[in-house]
């Protein structure tokens, strides 16, 4: 069993040659008390969720207690009420950072209240949106605040078992939890009677098996239980019947690993980050045609410009800015003009996009809108469950318009009938997926009409990305240097050496592979 | 095209595997992680190894076929040695990640979903790998390509043979 005088012991043992060693590595330095990662890139994070990440030893519990690790859990265990517990939690106005924003204290107090004999706590690891690996990184960086955090919830709760969700895409973060499982056992942090309070929590890894819808939810209990993951009706709240019909608590990666961070530093100074009514921080996943990709996490409230501009650099190649995608499959395309909007769930929720978990994909001027669109919706298609009419036929009906808009067969009326089969969608599906499914669809619509009635009328893509719609020229640039022609998988290219070469449009796939490979950039694209 | 399992062959993994069955079944929920166990054993779900596990754990195999055939992660063909997945995540498509895919496709003569004859390669498309800063990628196994031109695919591939 741990003691108190054990864990400070680990601390002060392990610190001092953490730091030294952190040092010297020259990759760390302290911003008042907090050792944070150096660099320009850096510089205007503010590192909660993410704060142990790339500095302590994910597979070496006593680098995560040398930075007061499980620190919050003794306090809660040794001082606090469960109560006392929940109302931290809520007095800190922590949101849900798995995308839907909905207040954690509220959540664990309908749990709370709840009597039940058996009450359930889970983790929901299942990332699945594409473009995102915010939780990918803490699972794998920082697996101890995330166990911290659901014991936590398990003792505010009343939980004695707790369950991570995690997809199986990510082996890495499957291995480096069951090793941090495995030591928190060893140590007396999970297990049974936790610092000789009586307080048993234990935490068992269960594995997605690749199907994106197995992060709502009830069709993440379904899967638990050994179903095919398809969402439940929502006839009773999953604090009251959850798993096996017990009071059952779901909470996002993101989400936990802050809860540790706020019973150390209190509700007070969590709330002086970010804004009022989103406090904290969020992670992101800046990628895409972004100069600078990787995870950022910044105070909500922040400006899309800055992360993007700031910290990102920017679109990459020095092309230009076209729009920002946010929330995945889920959200919306933010064009270029509302790039001073700030990122909280407020002000995502008025522009029609959505937090999401934290996917933001910089798109640039080669970008075609109606083609983004097409993909989310093939997206949509391929993983909706089935379970209702809305969405499995819906998003399949969206998905063919669009990808004869993309074609060039699209015809008057498309637009329209997209945006009416969107209202029935997003009105009528059973969960969330099917619900948010028509989102990219609707913002792409909303700023950019010009492109699918471009696409429509003109039969023209004016990124110059939809195949169908473009063709590619030889202009008077040409030096003659003959390897477009080599390179032609279809022959379509002729010409003498040192001559301008001719494309012949009736052979010519639009494979690319000659653009690509024009030393003068003498290939352009109609 | 027909591929048979082999019982014989298998036998010291089949009993491992049941013993493994015994030892969940007083877990709760014990199908998913019985279904991905054997799907790791066995590189695949044969008809075989579905029927034990109904028998072991009282679920008629319609039920387990019903749950397996959902989840897109399991096979009900042996996948190839090497198994090739072309990430199709966002980041990766705007950067042509589906032309890659075709590429792939057309050097060995097979779809994404399919194993070669000779049960050396099979294709994948996956979602989101999660390495979008280094889009394209696709993986080999588990070594990772960054950054991946179609040129370079019949270099990557002539390293499995």
């Amino acid at each position: 069993m741990i003691t108190k005088e054990k864990l400070f012991e680990i601390k002060e043992n392990t610190k001092p040659s953490l730091v030294e060693k952190l040092l010297e590595g020259d990759r760390v330095e302290f911003r008042g008390e907090d050792l944070v990662l150096k660099g320009e890139y850096y510089k205007k994070q503010v590192r909660i969720a993410l704060k142990n990440c790339d500095i302590i030893d994910p597979t070496n519990i006593e680098e995560y207690i040398a930075l007061d690790g499980y620190f919050a859990l003794f306090k809660a265990l040794t001082e606090l009420e469960p109560g006392d517990v929940v109302d931290e939690i809520t007095e800190s106005l922590l949101r849900g950072r798995g995308g839907a924003g909905f207040p954690t204290g509220r959540k664990w107090n309908e749990a709370y209240k709840y009597q039940a004999d058996k009450k359930y706590i889970i983790c929901n690891a299942d990332e699945g949106d594409p473009g995102a690996f915010m939780d990918r990184s803490i699972l794998e960086k920082d697996p101890h605040s995330v166990l911290e955090g659901m014991a936590l919830g398990g003792y505010a709760i009343g939980s004695d078992q707790g369950y991570i969700y995690v997809r199986a895409e990510y082996p890495m973060a499957v291995k480096r939890l069951q090793i941090a499982i495995d030591q928190a056992r060893e140590y007396g942090l999970l297990g049974k009677n936790i610092f000789g309070t009586g307080f048993n929590f234990d935490i068992e890894l269960r594995l997605g098996s690749g199907a994106f819808v197995c992060g709502e939810g009830t069709a993440l209990m379904e899967s638990i239980e050994g179903r095919r993951g398809m969402p439940r009706p929502k006839i009773h709240r999953t604090a009251h019947k959850g798993l096996w019909g017990k009071p059952t608590i779901i909470n996002n990666v993101e989400t936990l690993a802050n809860v540790p961070v706020i019973m150390n530093r209190g509700a007070k100074w969590f709330r002086g980050i970010g804004t009022e009514e989103s406090p904290g921080t969020k992670v992101f996943a800046l990628v895409g045609k972004v100069e600078n990709a990787g995870l950022v996490e910044v105070p909500m409230g922040m400006t899309l410009r800055e992360i993007v501009f700031d910290i990102g650099g920017g679109a990459q190649d020095g092309k230009e800015y076209k729009a920002v995608q946010t929330g995945g499959p889920s959200g919306g395309c933010i064009p270029a003009e509302l790039i001073d909007t700030p990122v909280d769930f407020e002000s995502l929720g008025k522009i029609w996009s959505i937090m999401g978990s934290g996917g933001m994909v910089v798109m640039d001027e080669n970008t075609c809108m109606v083609d983004i669109a097409k993909f989310f919706l093939d997206f949509s298609v391929e993983e909706s469950c089935g379970k209702c009419v809305p969405c499995r036929e819906g998003t399949k009906r969206m998905y063919e318009i669009l990808d004869r808009i993309t074609k060039g067969e699209g015809v008057e009326g498309d637009i329209e009938r997209l945006e009416e089969l969107s209202e029935t969608v997003s009105s009528t599906s059973l969960c969330g997926l099917g619900q948010t499914a028509p989102n990219p669809v609707i913002t792409t619509i909303k700023y950019y009409r010009h492109e699918y009635e471009a696409h429509i009328k003109d039969k023209s893509c004016p990124a110059k990305s939809c195949k169908a719609l473009i063709k590619y020229e030889i202009t008077e640039g040409c030096i003659g240097c003959t390897r477009c022609a080599k390179v032609c998988p279809v022959v379509a290219i002729t010409g003498k050496v040192k001559e301008v070469h001719h494309i012949d449009q009736s052979i010519c796939i639009k494979c690319g592979a000659c653009y690509d490979v024009c030393p003068v950039d003498a290939i352009s694209i109609i | 095209m027909e591929f048979k399992f082999d019982m014989e062959e298998n036998k010291d993994q089949i009993q491992a595997f049941k013993e493994f069955l015994d030892s969940k079944k007083s877990t709760p929920g014990p199908l998913m992680p019985s279904l991905q166990h054997a799907q790791d054993v066995f590189g695949y779900l044969p008809k075989e190894i579905l029927e034990i596990i109904s028998r072991k754990l009282s679920i008629p195999t319609a039920e387990i076929y019903g749950v397996a055939t959902f989840y897109s992660q399991f096979s009900f063909i042996p996948t190839g040695k090497n198994k090739i997945s072309v990430c199709l995540g966002t980041a990766c498509y705007v950067k042509g990640a589906q032309s890659i895919l075709e590429e792939i496709e057309t050097q060995l003569g097979i779809k994404s979903g399919e194993t070669t004859k000779d049960e050396v390669f099979s294709i994948a498309s996956a979602r989101c790998v999660g390495d979008c800063s280094i889009a394209p990628v696709i993986l080999v196994n588990e070594d990772v390509y960054a950054k991946v031109k179609k040129e370079e695919i019949s270099e990557i591939l002539a390293k499995y043979n």
